[in-house]
């Protein structure tokens, strides 16, 4: 296959940790069908604000797939406040790139995972550095015109 | 591992009668059609035996045919050559919105230059209402593009009747139809369609890319649009693609003799890999009628994914589709013709066109069924989307 490399294809077509933890410590999601892509994701998270579990849940392309398989796999094991720095770049280098065009794709995981961690400081009572201004509620910054502005939810709406 | 092809509606291949016929047409009698010495005139008279072929397929006349190098440029000419010697008459043009990009990006660029367009709706089946376009037409029109068969969806529009109510308001109004997926698929009369101008693409029916014709109804006149030399008649210039052309001609000789054939074949398995699908995997729908449709052409969505997705697993086991989803398209847009056709925007992304030819056979869609069973299944195991869910 040409427009994916293997390492993008390996985690689109065996996807690491696609399901959905039960009562999981933080749930997000974020995107729209509408817009392409959306994804789930839960966490887990121990006394040590370590992310202990992560499982996603993703309707998109193929880099929308592998991303977020990419992208549990990146926050598994990290401190809640690692797991906030990783940015959809990371993702991307991670995935040793992806086309131009998919580069958005990216961008779901790394604000899923933001949303994931907002329920579960919400729950909480934890305030993280990373995500000071974070607005769950706010419009995607997405150029795609006409995609209703997508937002934090819990899947559940 | 087994490969099966499902996109004839993008490309065939080339038969290999056609192959063979044209491959001396590179090698041997190569000599350029417009020199007077013998090996010049035999090419010529390669060409000359092409052209009677392929108008033969649609009823035409050989003096009818002009050939172009594809179909895009065939829709090309058609527009700008009839708007250019009629703009003093008028500048509205009508077309509708589920046509190829070949005449919508044309259709833009007129508008960029002067002119209206008046893009048609379809209905919920993908059909073109002859009364709407009825009504469309004003003193200004000067033109109206129909496509005779859509690309993605296989509606067979009812271009006889548009025809008809196009000449009852203004017989002066041209009217070209782009036959790209039509020619071989349906049978066509040009004389019966009452068409003056009609678009033909050889890649589409077992000939060589690169190679289209259009038809020009007998008196009808349009500008050139290829400036240069006096070839085709001096109406499009530049040296002819000549085992290009001879490959369309045989392409077509093949398509009339076994018209019937092929539409039966294809229909049946199309028909056959419909119902299967359908029976076999939930929350799948056919797009558009599945009465007057493109022999081959099954256009399926499946609810809850993305069709880049589907075809990328698709493409793992050796089966080759397109989608209309937006994820797919360079322009990340999704489909014009299925958002023209009422589909919700998340039931695009989902969208996958099969199309069904001469190579298909019954086994290949069991396999494909088989595969496509199990890919659905998996990618709404991953989906954050589901019936319970919602979207
Ligand atoms: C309806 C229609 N028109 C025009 C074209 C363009 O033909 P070509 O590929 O020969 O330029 C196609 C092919 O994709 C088509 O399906
Ligand atoms: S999900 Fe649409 S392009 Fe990736």
């Amino acid at each position: 296959m040409a427009i994916y490399n293997d390492k993008v294809m390996d985690h689109f077509m065996n996807p690491r940790n696609v399901g959905e933890i039960e009562n999981p410590d933080g749930i997000g999601t974020y995107g729209s069908p509408v817009c392409g892509d959306m994804m789930q994701i839960t966490i887990n998270v121990d006394d040590n604000d370590v992310i202990t579990d992560a499982k996603f849940k993703t309707f998109g392309c193929g880099s929308a797939i592998a991303s977020s398989s990419m992208a549990t796999e990146m926050i598994i094991g990290k401190t809640v406040d690692e797991a906030l720095a990783v940015t959809n770049n990371e993702i991307i280098d991670e995935l040793g790139g992806l086309p131009a065009v998919k580069i958005h794709c990216s961008v779901l995981a790394d604000h899923a995972i933001k949303c994931a961690i907002y329920d579960y400081a919400e729950k909480n009572g934890k305030t993280y550095k990373g995500l000071e201004g974070f607005d769950p509620d706010a419009d995607d910054d997405d150029e795609e015109a006409g995609c209703d502005g997508p937002a934090c939810g819990t899947g559940n709406e | 591992m087994r490969q099966v092809y499902m996109d004839y509606s993008a490309t065939t291949p080339v038969k290999k009668e056609v192959l063979d016929e044209m491959v001396p047409f590179f090698t041997e009698h190569y000599g350029n059609p417009s020199s007077l010495y013998t090996i010049g005139q035999e090419s010529k008279e390669a060409i000359s035996k092409a052209r009677q072929r392929v108008a033969s397929l649609i009823g035409a006349d050989e003096k009818e045919i002009f050939f172009t190098a594809c179909g895009t440029e065939s829709d090309n000419w058609a527009l700008f050559g009839v708007t250019d010697v009629k703009k003093k008459k008028g500048n509205h043009i009508i077309t509708t919105k589920i046509e190829h990009h070949a005449i919508l990006h044309s259709c833009q660029f007129l508008e960029k230059h002067g002119f209206d367009v008046t893009y048609l709706d379809i209905d919920d089946q993908g059909f073109v209402d002859p009364e709407e376009l009825k009504a469309a037409i004003t003193d200004q029109t000067i033109m109206v593009s129909i496509m005779m068969v859509n690309n993605e969806i296989g509606t067979i529009e009812p271009i006889k009747e548009l025809v008809k109510v196009t000449k009852e308001k203004n017989k002066d109004i041209i009217f070209h139809t782009d036959a790209v997926q039509g020619l071989g698929n349906v049978p066509i009369d040009v004389k019966d369609l009452g068409v003056d101008l009609m678009s033909m693409s050889a890649h589409k029916i077992y000939g060589p890319k690169g190679t289209g014709a259009l038809y020009v109804r007998r008196g009808v006149r349009l500008s050139n649009y290829i400036h240069g030399g006096a070839q085709e008649n001096k109406h499009r210039a530049g040296t002819e693609n000549l085992a290009g052309i001879v490959g369309f001609g045989k392409a077509a000789e093949i398509a009339e003799q076994t018209l019937d054939e092929h539409i039966k074949h294809s229909s049946s398995l199309r028909d056959y890999f419909v119902q299967q699908v359908l029976e076999k995997i939930p929350d799948t729908y056919v797009n558009g009628t599945m009465e007057k449709r493109h022999p081959g052409n099954a256009n399926i969505t499946f609810k809850y994914i993305e069709g880049e997705s589907i075809l990328l697993l698709l493409d793992s086991k050796g089966i080759y589709v397109s989608t209309g989803s937006a994820c797919s398209s360079a322009s990340l847009t999704p489909s014009h013709v299925l958002t023209a056709l009422g589909v919700p925007v998340e039931m695009i992304h989902g969208t996958v066109r099969f199309s069904i030819g001469d190579f298909t056979t019954k086994e290949d869609l069991d396999y494909v069924i088989g595969e496509l069973t199990e890919i659905v299944k998996k990618l709404r195991e991953i989906s954050s989307v589901s019936e319970k869910k919602g979207w």
